[in-house]
This record gives structure tokens, C-alpha cells and sequence, in this order.
């Protein structure tokens, strides 16, 4: 029965967070325009794009090789095992034993691998400039994360992502510094991971100042619209790491009734939009630094992580 | 018969096939002849190292077999226990695999007698490294490993910067052997008994103690190429051909790593916490270090050789990390940490071995090792650079292959620090894996780097535009490795479990049985701190690819056509416009490079009216050659200059420093006692 249930959880994870993704980077778009006092497209128009760009034709560049027509699916696969790893209106999910936070984010940099590879692979200036900038934005991030990660664990005493949730709903925790400084410090990585601004622009085309749309130049068609899910799905995977571990109410546990997990679905929709509106309001306040700035904006990242952790060797309950 | 006389016969049968090198290296099949020989022998040895690995049963103290060879007194002492099947096992895998390369690479060498009788002879004295028992073998085999790897690396001598390389090679290689030399010297008894089992049982001064530490850092780690002691490597490995390079990269450096092993943990005992900062420190800086010098590098092998750096690196920081837990007494952590050390010397060794292989494919099908003068290999050479690709994923430590298991390991042994009781160690390990983690992020752009502009693209250069895909038996090479790469990612906890035996003798602790975990995960000390189960993010991937792509072409559309490339309207066709291997790792050395080698861009803008084109004009400083290694140099030439002068005496002057020379000698004899 446990089983059973796990594994419907597993599935239903699975499933939502490919339907949701498309709506949250809509709803973000949304909440953006309106700040800006424009009507703004539909939140369900990311839908739309991606069902227009599923039907229509790949136009692939003559020396495009097989790597160039694998990637898009290998990067969307790799996200979604990740985001179906990260618990979002449950725990408990069936495999959240087989990756732990460190491998999840692991997985993220395989897609990434793939990802730069395939702006390099047509062989065109843009693709190149695109993939050297991604993955010196991805130097710097990586080491903060981990040492976010060290933090939550040296607090949590876990990197098991189900085992940290737990633990933060747990009356233990309280407030502490250290979880202040990681929650801004994650904050920080997730907005250059997500290449939104102000690290990059995913709303721009203005070629010189693109990092990840320059990667992505090339593709069309399918190949696209599975780069832009896996887009979708990474920002739907940033936001329910930064819930299900500071704001981890109502996820449903383990033989909880089927209330429970209605309500952490319905807590964990909340989540979602508040984390849009929060992106939104954030991109509107600030806007996009030269490209030789972000490594002082990361590095403030990684000084964060470094501080949280080190606060913690003072006093474990800081 | 033992398992020592069967590897001793192997040694045997290896200098054998050396000698026969020697008569027939000329003749039509000679080099069939030999690799075909070479993979015989490394094959029963390996299947003699693995089997013993895997006694279950390994007796606690496994017999000596003593020869009447060497020092008179001493005998040549040989042994195998668990630490030393190990790196038996990695050694003669890598010599199974080179040979089988060597047997369709080994026919584009323009000068087989200079590599033929010399390949056997470098593996047998990596062999007898690893089971010598006693210092004066151990340093015997040392300097035969060293001197037959030497002439491998002068095999081409006549090209420019080989001399170099093998100049430098042999005195940093003549320096460690002297510092490994006097390292032993203060580990044996005062009696004087140089065997392991002696040194072993004596006890050994806290100073004597920290000199040996220092002394094997010199020795194993210039062997090994930790920086500063580097400066060698990225010079020699390349040097050598292809095979020899994967030899030397993915298992002479590991055959260090045994040294340093064998006598910081099993020779000298008792590990103080202090000793594991100073590896540490210098594991973390040699991963850093190494993989950004490899960033900047656009010459294919030699890139490789330092990124061989940067995971000597990270098997240091893992190695530091076990002295430290041995030193509180942490016997699960320690094991953990050993662990992750060993295991990446055996994922190193798969995916050092594969790359280098796939460069010498790449040198044998366009003549190039310079990057910039390669791309789109991905059309020409579909076998290689798919395999090429695999070990570019694994050394990047990326989920699911190999790289990433070890790295992962590395990561909880680091997070067991907490529990560490002094603060030095406290606050320095979480840096430590900082810089652990950097490497690996900077390792994925650097092969990134390698892999998009070697393969990717569009070729630059005619040569790499009529390439064409190499022999059966390089392209089985790779892909044997690629499939170790593959399976070692996958099914970790069978490497894990097979290397318990060797943590219990050496720090005193095992990790947990791994075999019986469900669903084949690794769990280092309890599911509910961390597990991870490469297996399943496998399958789970290419499941929900390959599920993807089939609902897409089933129900969206499946139509393509080919068009011009796009690029924003201005498709240039100068391949010249792609990215460079300079181009893509700018970003990495504004943010890196101005601090770590002195960057600096400028550029040269001509004078309105004035035809020349401008340019940008990039300098980098080695700071370590520059302020370590130029000194030095600097200091022997200027003894040498002033000692010259001795040349050119008279007798009479002679026999008057003769006699000077005995009269200073009598008096300080007097005054000293």
C-alpha cells in the first residue's frame, strides 16, 4: 500500500511538474508585463509556443551532427529526472533515494554539458559565445552551490532532499542565521542558473548581450520547444528547491490521506506563483549587469555560502 | 604456484618480450608481434591481480617471497596484499588496453625500435613497484619504471621541444627518486633493515615522521605532478607516443599515488592531523591549478596531461581528507574518504586512458595535436569522437558516469567534517571542497572546450576536413574504456565493495556492504544522510529521452529539412569565424587568469590611415616557472659559471686544493668532537 502510494506520488510529481513548468515561466511573463503596466500575453501562452513550435518543421543547419539532434532531448530528460526528484507537494516520492542534492544539481551540469555542446556544434560565432559565457557563469555557481548545500546539511545533517524537508518542517530548526545567508545566497545561484536578469536576459535577442539564447540560436522546431521546457522546467526546479526547504509547509508525507496531498498540492501552486511574482517584481527592479560583472555577483554568492557555513562552525544553533 | 611468482613470471615474461623487441623491432610484423605479446602478459597479470584482489579470504598477512637478488644482506623481497592487487590490477588494465591501441596505433610509428623494446620494460617496472617489499627494490623498480618511461618520451627526439621535455623529465624524475631515497633512509631501523615488514614495526619520531611526509610529497608527488612539482609533465606525457602518453598519464601517475599510499599510511602509521593539512593544501591547489592551466591550454595532449594534474589532484584531497580521519580515530570516514581516493585512481586511469587514445586517433588521422586546427571530426570520425565524448562526460564528473560516483564519495567524506575535532581542519575542509567543486565546474568548461572545438563545428583546417575514422583495433581500445567508464558509473558499489579489503588494512575501516543495497544504490553510511544510484539516473534518463523523442515523432511532427546555418543573418563561411580554443576560454581567464597567471589583454590598434590589422595580443605567466624554477635555474648557472673556472687549474694548483681540502676536513673532525 505504502508502495503503491509512493509510486503514484512519484508519477503524479512527474507529470505535474512538465504541466506546470510552461505555466509558471507564463505566469512570470505575466506578472512582468503587468508591473510594467502592459496587457501582457496569456499565462498559458507558453503552451501555445511550445505546441506551435512541436508541429512545425526542424530547419537544421547543413553541418549540424547527431549530438546537435540528441541534445534537446537528453537535456529535457536530464531536467525532468531532476525536477521529478525534488519533492514538491510531497515527500516520500519513490526514488528521492537515488540522487541526493548534490547529484541533482550534478544532473542539472550534465544538461548543461549538452547544452554548451550544442552551441558549439553548428559552428557559428554565436553559439560559441553563447556556451564560454554559460559555462563560466556555471564555474562560479557550481562552488557556491555545493557550499549551500554544506550548509543545509551541516543544519539538516542530510543531503537527502526528503530528509531536509523533514527536517525544516520539524520545530527544531527556529530561526537561524545561517539559513538567512544560504536562502540568499541559493537565491542568487538560481537566478544565474535560470539565466534570468540580472545575469542574462531571457527575453532579449540583442546578440551581444545573450548567454543562453545564443546557445540555442540554431534550433527550431521540436529541437526547440524541448530546450524551452527544460528552460520552464529548471526554473519550476529552482523554485520548489528553494520551497521544500524554507518554506515547507504542507508537503504531504508519507500515508498522509488523500486531503493532505490535495492541500500540499494546492500549498505548493501557491508557492509556485509566489515565487513567480517574486522573480518578476525582481527583474523589474534591476536591470541587466555587463557580463564581467557577474562574477563579482556569484562570488558574492559563494562568499555567502562560505559564510553560512563557517557561521555554523561557531555555533550550531546559529 | 603464488600469486607473487605468477606476477614475478610476467615481469619476467615482459623483459623477454623486450629482449625479443630488440632483434626483430625492424622486421615487417614486429609490432603485432610485440603488443600481441605485451596484452598477453598484462592480461594474465591483470586476471592474477583481480583474482587476488578478490580472494575474499586475503590472509591477514600475506606471504614474502624473498629472492637472492640485490643488496646481499637484504634479498629482493616481493609481496601482494590487498593495496598492492589493486594497483596491480589498474596497472596491467592499462597495459591490456594500451597494447590492444598499440596494435593498430603502433603501425604509424615511423621508429618502432625506439618504442617496441621499451614498452614491455616500462610495464614490468610499474609492476615491480607495486609488489616490491623492501626500499631497495622498491626504489630499484622506481628508477627502472622512471628510466624505461624516459626513453619512451625521447622516442621522437628529433622533434622540436622533445629534448626539452625529456631533459626535464629526467632531472625532476632524478630529484624524486633522491628525495624518496632519503625518505627511506629515515624510516629504516637504525640496524639498518630496509624491508617493509621492518620499517613497518619500528617506530618512528613525530619530526622524522613529518620529514618522511615532506620527502614523500617531493618524491611520489613529482612523479605524480603535484604543483609546484609539475612543471614536467605537461611537457613529457605528450611527448611520448599516444599509448605510451594514456601509459603514463592514466597509470605511472597512479603507480605514485601507490608510493605515497604505501608509505604514509601502511609503512609509516600513526597519522597526525597536521600531515593531512598539508596534503590538503596541496591536492586543492593542484586541482585548481591543473585544470586551469588545461583551460588555457589549445594543444590537445598536452591539455590532457594537466588535466591528469588537476585528478591527482582531487585524489590528494581525498587522501588528506582519510589521513585526517585516521588521525581522530574516524575509521568509517577515513574509509569513506580512501575510498573516494582509490576509486578515482581507477576512474582516472579508464578515462585518462580513453582520452589520451582518442587524441592519438585524432594525431594519426589529421597529423595535428593543436586544436585550432581541427573541428567537425564529429562527421569524419563518428567512432572516435563518440568515445571521445564518453570520457569527456566522465572526467567532467557529470551523473552517470564514473567521474561523478568518486567525486560524489569525495563530497561525503567532506561533509563529514563537521565531526572533526580541530578547528584548523574544521574550517579548511569546507574551503577545500569550494575547491573541489570548482575544479570539477572548471573541468566540465574545460572539456567542453576540448571536446566542442576538436569535434564540433566546422573543420579549420584541410586536414581536418579529410580525415578519416582510425583502425579497429584503437577504436576497440576506446571503447572498452568508455564501457568501463560507463559501468564503473553505474554499478559503483561492486568497485566500492571490492575495495573494502584494502581500507580495512590500511586505515582500519570498511564503508558499509554496498552489493545488498536495493536497487544497487550507494549509501556511505545511512539512507536517510545521502545515497545516490547512478543506475537509476541512467536508466531514468535515457527512458524518459528516448520516451520524449518517440511521443514527439509519433504525434507532433518528425519533418526536417537541411538549410544554411542561421547565426542571427550572418552566416560568415570562413571557418575562421567559429570559437577558438583561446576564444572560448576568455570569459575563464578574465575571471581566473588575471589572478592565477598575470593575464593581461591588450589591444594593438593601428594608427588611422595605417593598413595594418589590429590585433589582440594576450599574455599569460607561468608564475610558478617564473618565480620557483627560474631561480633555481638561475642559481646552477651561476655556480656552474664560477665553478668552471676549476677546469683549468694547474696540477700544482690541485694538489694544493687537494691538500687544503683534507687539512679543513681534519680540523672540523677535531673541533666537532
Amino acid at each position: 500500500m505504502v508502495l503503491i502510494s509512493a509510486l503514484l506520488v512519484q508519477a503524479v510529481q512527474m507529470v505535474a511538474v512538465v504541466l506546470l513548468a510552461p505555466l509558471l515561466t507564463g505566469l512570470t511573463r505575466k506578472v512582468k508585463a503587468r508591473l510594467l503596466r502592459r496587457q501582457g500575453p496569456s499565462v498559458f501562452q507558453p503552451y501555445r509556443d511550445i505546441l506551435r513550435l512541436l508541429r512545425k518543421d526542424v530547419v537544421l543547419a547543413e553541418n549540424a551532427s547527431w549530438l546537435f539532434r540528441v541534445a534537446p532531448y537528453l537535456i529535457f530528460a536530464m531536467t525532468w529526472v531532476s525536477a521529478a526528484l525534488v519533492p514538491t507537494f510531497a515527500t516520500g516520492l519513490m526514488f528521492s533515494w537515488s540522487a541526493d542534492l548534490i547529484a541533482i544539481i550534478a544532473l542539472l551540469g550534465s544538461a548543461r554539458f549538452f547544452l554548451a555542446l550544442a552551441g558549439m556544434d553548428v559552428g557559428t560565432s554565436f553559439g560559441g559565445i553563447g556556451s564560454s559565457r554559460e559555462v563560466m557563469i556555471a564555474t562560479l555557481a557550481e562552488p557556491a552551490m555545493l557550499l549551500i548545500i554544506f550548509t543545509l546539511a551541516l543544519v539538516a545533517g542530510s543531503t537527502q532532499l526528503s530528509t531536509i524537508a523533514a527536517f525544516m518542517t520539524s520545530p527544531q530548526v527556529g530561526l537561524r542565521v545561517s539559513l538567512g545567508i544560504a536562502l540568499i545566497a541559493l537565491t542568487m545561484v538560481a537566478i544565474a542558473e535560470n539565466a534570468r536578469i540580472p545575469v542574462d536576459n531571457p527575453a532579449t535577442h540583442l546578440e551581444l548581450t545573450m548567454v543562453h539564447e545564443a546557445m540555442v540560436l540554431e534550433y527550431s522546431g521540436r529541437h526547440l520547444a524541448m530546450i524551452e521546457l527544460a528552460a520552464s522546467l529548471k526554473l519550476l526546479l529552482y523554485i520548489s528547491l528553494i520551497a521544500c526547504m524554507f518554506v515547507p509547509w504542507k508537503l504531504a508525507t508519507p500515508g498522509a490521506g488523500p486531503d493532505a496531498y490535495l492541500t500540499g498540492m494546492f500549498a505548493y501552486i501557491v508557492k509556485l506563483a509566489v515565487g513567480a511574482a517574486f522573480l518578476a517584481l525582481f527583474e523589474t527592479q534591476t536591470a541587466k549587469m555587463r557580463v564581467f560583472r557577474v562574477p563579482e555577483f556569484l562570488g558574492a554568492a559563494l562568499m555567502l555560502g562560505l559564510l553560512a557555513t563557517l557561521l555554523l562552525f561557531v555555533s550550531r544553533s546559529l | 604456484m603464488t600469486p607473487v611468482l605468477a606476477m614475478l613470471l610476467c615481469v619476467l615474461a615482459f623483459l623477454a618480450t623486450a629482449v625479443l623487441a630488440i632483434f626483430i623491432a625492424r622486421a615487417n610484423r614486429s609490432t603485432s608481434i610485440i603488443y600481441g605479446m605485451s596484452l598477453a602478459v598484462s592480461a594474465i597479470a591483470f586476471a592474477t591481480a583481480l583474482t587476488e584482489l578478490f580472494a575474499s579470504a586475503l590472509p591477514a598477512d600475506p606471504p614474502v617471497l624473498v629472492l637472492p637478488l640485490g643488496l646481499p644482506w637484504l634479498g629482493a623481497h616481493f609481496r601482494i596484499d590487498a593495496l598492492a592487487a589493486f594497483f596491480l590490477a589498474v596497472v596491467d588494465l592499462g597495459g591490456v588496453l594500451a597494447s590492444l591501441y598499440g596494435l593498430g596505433y603502433g603501425r604509424h610509428e615511423h621508429a618502432p625500435q625506439r618504442v617496441l623494446p621499451f614498452f614491455p620494460i616500462f610495464l614490468a617496472g610499474m609492476n615491480l613497484v607495486v609488489l616490491a617489499d623492501d626500499a631497495f627494490t622498491f626504489l630499484l623498480s622506481w628508477e627502472f619504471m622512471s628510466l624505461a618511461s624516459w626513453a619512451l618520451v625521447m622516442s621522437h627526439h628529433r622533434e622540436a621541444g622533445n629534448r626539452r621535455a625529456g631533459y626535464l623529465y629526467i632531472v625532476m624524475a632524478s630529484f624524486g627518486t633522491l628525495s624518496l631515497l632519503l625518505a627511506f633512509g629515515l624510516l629504516a631501523d637504525p640496524a639498518g633493515s630496509y624491508d617493509f615488514a621492518a620499517i613497518r614495526a619500528a617506530e618512528h619520531s613525530p619530526p622524522a615522521a613529518a620529514i618522511t611526509l615532506v620527502l614523500l610529497l617531493l618524491g611520489a608527488g613529482s612523479k605524480a605532478g603535484l604543483v609546484p612539482l609539475h612543471v614536467w609533465l605537461p611537457l613529457a606525457h605528450p611527448a611520448a607516443p599516444s599509448h605510451v602518453s594514456a601509459l603514463m598519464s592514466g597509470v605511472m601517475t597512479k603507480v605514485a599515488v601507490y608510493g605515497f599510499i604505501r608509505v604514509i599510511f601502511d609503512l609509516l602509521g600513526g597519522p597526525t592531523w597536521w600531515s593531512s593539512m598539508i596534503v590538503l593544501t596541496f591536492g586543492a591547489g593542484t586541482a585548481v591549478m591543473g585544470i586551469l592551466h588545461a583551460l588555457m591550454e589549445k594543444d590537445l595532449k598536452r591539455l590532457l596531461a594537466y588535466s591528469t594534474i588537476e585528478n591527482i589532484g582531487v585524489i590528494f584531497v581525498s587522501l588528506g581528507l582519510a589521513l585526517a580521519f585516521a588521525a581522530n580515530g574516524m575509521g568509517l570516514a577515513a574509509a569513506l574518504a580512501l575510498t573516494a581516493a582509490l576509486f578515482h585512481v581507477l576512474n582516472h586511469s579508464f578515462f585518462k586512458g580513453l582520452l589520451f587514445f582518442g587524441a592519438g586517433a585524432v594525431l594519426a588521422a589529421t597529423g595535428e595535436r593543436d586544436m585550432e586546427k581541427l573541428g567537425g571530426l564529429i562527421h569524419r570520425m563518428p567512432f572516435t569522437s563518440f568515445a571521445f565524448l564518453v570520457g569527456c562526460v566522465a572526467i567532467s564528473a557529470l551523473p552517470p558516469l564514473n567521474g561523478f560516483a568518486s567525486e560524489w564519495l569525495a563530497f561525503q567524506a567532506i561533509l563529514q567534517s563537521p565531526d572533526l575535532p580541530q578547528w584548523g581542519l574544521k574550517i579548511m575542509v569546507p574551503a577545500v571542497g569550494g575547491l573541489l567543486a570548482l575544479s570539477a565546474a572548471l573541468a566540465a568548461a574545460c572539456f567542453v572546450k576540448v571536446f566542442g572545438v576538436t569535434f564540433l563545428g566546422r573543420p579549420r583546417t584541410p586536414v581536418a576536413d579529410h580525415a578519416q575514422e582510425v583502425d579497429r583495433f584503437s577504436v576497440a581500445a576506446m571503447y572498452v574504456l568508455a564501457a568501463f567508464c560507463l559501468l564503473a558509473g553505474i554499478l559503483p558499489g561492486f568497485v566500492i565493495d571490492s575495495l573494502a579489503p584494502v581500507t580495512l588494512s590500511l586505515v582500519g575501516g570498511k564503508m558499509p556492504v554496498q552489493a545488498s543495497e536495493p536497487w544497487l544504490s550507494i549509501v556511505p553510511i545511512a539512507e536517510s544522510r545521502s545515497s545516490y544510484n547512478g543506475l537509476l539516473v541512467f536508466l531514468f534518463t535515457v527512458f524518459s529521452a528516448s520516451f520524449t523523442a518517440y511521443l514527439v515523432h509519433r504525434f507532433a511532427s518528425r519533418a526536417l529539412r537541411r538549410a544554411p546555418a542561421w547565426d542571427c543573418g550572418f552566416p560568415l563561411a570562413d571557418p575562421a569565424t567559429q570559437y577558438s580554443a583561446d576564444s572560448f576560454a576568455q570569459p575563464i581567464r578574465r575571471v581566473f587568469g588575471t589572478l592565477a597567471f598575470r593575464a593581461r589583454e591588450r589591444v594593438d590598434m593601428p594608427a588611422p590611415g595605417d593598413l595594418r590589422p589590429a590585433r589582440l595580443v594576450v599574455k599569460t605567466h607561468d608564475l610558478i616557472w617564473d618565480r620557483l624554477y627560474m631561480p633555481i635555474v638561475g642559481a646552477v648557472g651561476f655556480a656552474a659559471e664560477k665553478l668552471n673556472h676549476l677546469q683549468f687549474l694547474t696540477i700544482r694548483r690541485y694538489l694544493g686544493l687537494v691538500f687544503l681540502a683534507l687539512v679543513v676536513l681534519l680540523l672540523v673532525l677535531a673541533l666537532w668532537s
